[in-house]
């Protein structure tokens, strides 16, 4: 039978406020446990929450970003369950009336465009961190990230395969950047997704049981995780089985997910509205406001890119990637208008393995916009050769200065003068007659090793195109 | 619609409350009775009319996005019943 999956992502971005979403206490990540836990987040009798405004705002931003609706009037509601890292026995978030309903993302997978719905953002806080390994036979709890905000995304069962999946993730983590509300750290937590998998046999219109995929924190492990579960799924009901709707963990290390709980009323959370806060109302000038302030968002920018700049739609796609990216590309250009394919492609290239290499991003990388505007400027003017360039790049990377200050201090300057270049090619054909005489008689792959020579004896720094130009007169004889 | 002692037996353990057996019968009664109120608010036409959410017709206050806590956990952790290396400790917690 051939089946088709089923794959809807919640994924929960932690809003990049200085403050909880309902206490002054501080949200930076790492440190000490407690220490940024206040009577609020730890439950104490007698308080009560207070909105975090920013964080209104970061919903709303990420509601106009994906053509959403922004309900004026959203309400915070109780989800109760009990666990020791949610000091208050409930968590705070929106259940009937969320403040982001309908909106949609365009997704490119293998050239197709398509769209994923989503169905809603809420608003809602974190619970704290459970640390079972230290203690014999106890659990420490650490409630500093208890009370941090989230906007939890959850999007239509749309999608249908691993890869559509992530695509999807890939597109909101480069939107949230974008719009300044998730530093989309998934190692930190700031960007976390589960996924919703079911499969069904091909023109089913009924939805098969889901299976909701937990603790899958990378691009890599999504894919894997929703892979193994499709296949896990499918062996399961061709085997005669069910799947049972259950909460099931990913295992990296194994590369399989396991059934984390089915818990008897799991699921009972009795949601129901918070008394303690009143409904969130926006005002539309608010809300006009905000849409005021939105950045030119991922895909704006790269249609812009291709029109502008001239460049392919992969490229910029690329640079495009995170707005960090594409603002070190535009101030580069800047700086040597004319010269977009060639700043794009050190980007891609050259830029982006020095980063890689040593983990850096792109905000602090030791050869900046201008550096390597000056880089390129060089190698459009003749001044170098693109294989010394990247000579220089290394040198720029390593704090010698700007593309200028190595090219003097290491004398690498491109030898252009045609007479210089013919004077090394003399003097090659004159030491290597057997060559020369091969290369007449018709060994044309000689050639090479004559350009080899000439740019040893230049250091690599004469013109390449002049030295192809010159050789080939020379060797064949033919007067200059 | 009414309780019987398992609905009764299932809301108090959803609720973490010890309920005795004896208390049982008499929790099934009452509770059924406010559904019993439910039931019959649920009978009004109310076509038209916004759920309330909130008794008071007000909106929510914000607050400016600021760090205007200071680390008390000495303070705290000096009432709980048990911390250690800045944790609070809990009965080994098995998923």
């Amino acid at each position: 039978m051939e089946w088709e999956t089923v794959i809807g992502l919640e994924v929960h971005v932690q809003l990049l406020t200085k403050s909880k979403l309902f206490s002054g206490s501080s949200t930076r990540f790492g440190a000490e446990p407690n220490t940024q836990a206040c009577a609020v987040d730890i439950a104490l009798p007698g308080v009560l929450p207070v909105m975090n405004k920013e964080a209104a705002r970061m919903a709303v931003k990420f509601g106009l970003a994906v053509g959403a609706t922004i309900n004026r009037r959203s309400v915070f509601a109780r989800k109760n369950y009990f666990y020791p890292d949610l000091p208050k026995g409930y968590q705070i978030s929106q259940y009937e009336l969320p403040v982001v309903q309908l909106g949609k993302l365009v997704i490119d997978v293998d050239g197709e465009r398509k769209e994923i719905g989503i169905t809603r953002a809420h608003l809602e806080e974190d619970a704290g961190k459970s640390l079972h390994e230290e203690f014999e036979g106890l659990t420490g709890i650490d409630l500093n990230r208890a009370g941090t905000p989230l906007l939890e995304i959850v999007s239509e069962p749309d999608m249908r395969s691993a890869r559509e999946a992530v695509a999807y993730l890939k597109k909101l983590h480069v939107l949230v950047r974008y719009l300044g509300i998730c530093d989309g750290n998934m190692q930190e937590g700031s960007f976390r997704c589960d996924a919703n998998v079911s499969v069904r046999p091909r023109g089913q219109h009924a939805f098969g049981t889901r299976a909701e995929l937990k603790n899958i924190n990378s691009f890599r492990f999504v894919e894997k995780a929703i892979e193994y579960e499709i296949a896990r799924q499918i062996d399961l009901i061709e085997g005669g089985g069910k799947v049972v709707q259950e909460t099931r963990l990913y295992d990296s290390v194994r590369n399989e997910t396991r059934s984390m709980r089915s818990k008897e009323e799991a699921h009972d959370y009795r949601y129901f509205p918070d008394p303690d806060l009143l409904p969130l109302q926006l005002e539309a000038g608010f809300i006009e406001e905000t849409a005021k302030s939105l950045p030119e968002l991922p895909d704006a920018k790269r249609e812009r890119f291709v029109r502008e700049y001239g460049l392919t739609a992969y490229d910029a796609e690329v640079l495009t990637g995170a707005h960090e990216i594409a603002d070190y590309y535009e101030a580069a250009v800047r700086a040597v208008p004319g010269q977009s394919k060639l700043t794009a492609n050190w980007i891609i290239g050259d830029l982006s393995g020095y980063l890689n290499r040593d983990n850096l991003e792109v905000t602090a990388a030791p050869v900046t916009a201008d550096m390597l505007a000056g880089l390129v400027r060089r190698i459009a003017d003749n001044t170098i050769s693109g294989k010394i360039a990247k000579e220089i790049f290394e040198a720029m990377w390593g704090g010698e200065g700007d593309a200028d200050a190595v090219i003097e201090k290491k004398g690498l300057r491109q030898i252009t003068d045609g007479s210089a270049i013919e004077r090394v090619i003399e003097d090659i054909m004159a030491q290597n007659p057997k060559q020369l005489e091969q290369y007449r008689c018709g060994q044309e792959k000689l050639f090479g090793f004559f350009v080899g020579q000439v740019m040893k004896a230049t250091q690599g720094k004469a013109n390449p195109a002049q030295v192809n130009e010159l050789l080939r007169k020379k060797l064949s004889g033919t007067p200059a | 619609m009414s309780l019987d002692r398992t609905d009764v037996e299932r809301i108090a353990h959803l609720a973490r409350l010890e309920v005795g057996e004896q208390e049982l019968a008499a929790y099934a009664e009452t509770l059924s009775r406010i559904l019993g109120l439910i039931e019959q608010m649920n009978a009004v036409d109310t076509e038209g009319i916004a759920p309330m959410s909130h008794p008071l017709d007000a909106g929510l206050r914000f607050r400016a996005d600021e760090v205007t806590e200071t680390d008390q956990r000495e303070v705290f952790q000096g009432i709980a019943p048990s911390a250690q290396a800045g944790l609070y400790l809990v009965p080994k917690v098995i998923e």
